[in-house]
C-alpha cells in the first residue's frame, strides 16, 4: 500500500478489496505506517478501494483506537456511496473525519 | 412462484473463497439486468454471510461452505448461505448490531446489520452443533 508521511500526518492509498481476507494485510501493514509515536493523524484514501464489507470498519475503528490514545485522529476520504453506507450504518461517521 | 434459474456453489472454507462467492453471486444476478447498485448490495451481503460461515461457524474446525441463488418469476432473487459448523446458540444476540464473540480480532460485529441493510429479507436458522443458514432476498427491479 503506497503511503506519505508529511509531519504527524501519514496518507495511505487503499487499495483492491478490504474483507475478511484481506484485513489482516491491510492492518499490518497500517500498524507500521503509524507506529512512530509521532503520528497523530491518519488520513485514509480510498479512491482505489473496489470492494469493502463490515471488516473494513473493524481496521478502521481499530487504528483510530491507536491514534486516539495518543491524542491524534483517522480521517477517511475518497469513499464511494457504497463504502459511505457501511460507514454511516457504523456510526464511524460520529468520530471519523470524512474529507 | 416460479423458479426461472438457479445456481449452487460449495467450497473449502478458507478466507480466499469469499471474493469468489460474492463475485460469483452478483454475476449470476446481473442476468436480470438490476440497477447498478443491486450487484453491489449482493457482493456485500453474500460477503458478510460467507465470513459468518468461515470465521465463526467453521472457528474450530474446517468444512464446507454452501451458496445457492434463486431467481423467480417475479422479480426476487433467494440466497442461501450455510455451514455445517458449530451453529449459533443465540441468533436474536448475534444479530444485535456491535455483538461479536472475537472483539480481540476487531471483528465489527456489524456483519448481519449490514446483510440487513443492503437485503430486502434476511433469516437465520441455526442451533448448537448443527450449522446455520442463512437466506437472504433482494427485489431486483428491472433496469431494462
Amino acid at each position: 500500500m503506497d503511503y506519505e508521511r508529511r509531519r504527524d500526518t501519514v496518507a495511505a492509498y487503499v487499495t483492491g478489496e478490504l474483507d475478511q481476507c484481506s484485513a489482516q494485510g491491510i492492518r499490518r501493514e497500517l500498524d507500521q505506517m503509524i507506529k512512530d509515536p509521532s503520528v497523530k493523524r491518519l488520513v485514509l484514501d480510498l479512491k482505489g478501494m473496489r470492494f469493502m464489507d463490515s471488516s473494513g470498519i473493524g481496521v478502521i475503528l481499530g487504528r483510530y483506537r491507536t491514534l486516539s490514545q495518543r491524542g491524534g485522529s483517522v480521517a477517511v476520504k475518497n469513499m464511494n456511496a457504497h463504502v459511505e453506507k457501511i460507514f454511516c450504518l457504523s456510526g464511524m461517521n460520529q468520530i471519523i473525519q470524512i474529507i | 412462484m416460479r423458479t426461472i434459474n438457479q445456481m449452487k456453489l460449495e467450497f473449502s472454507s478458507i478466507p480466499e473463497n469469499e471474493g469468489f462467492a460474492r463475485v460469483a453471486v452478483s454475476a449470476f444476478a446481473v442476468q436480470l439486468n438490476p440497477t447498478l447498485d443491486v450487484p453491489a448490495d449482493i457482493k456485500t451481503a453474500v460477503s458478510e454471510a460467507v465470513t459468518n460461515a468461515i470465521v465463526h461457524g467453521y472457528a474450530e474446525h474446517a468444512g464446507i461452505v454452501t451458496v445457492s441463488a434463486r431467481l423467480q418469476g417475479d422479480g426476487w432473487l433467494e440466497i442461501t448461505v450455510s455451514d455445517q459448523g458449530k451453529g449459533i446458540a443465540n441468533i436474536a444476540q448475534a444479530m444485535q448490531p456491535f455483538f461479536t464473540t472475537q472483539p480481540e480480532k476487531e471483528r465489527s460485529g456489524m456483519g448481519f446489520s449490514v446483510m440487513q441493510t443492503f437485503m430486502d429479507d434476511v433469516r437465520v436458522e441455526s442451533s448448537p452443533g448443527c450449522g446455520a443458514t442463512v437466506r437472504m432476498k433482494k427485489r431486483l427491479e428491472n433496469n431494462a
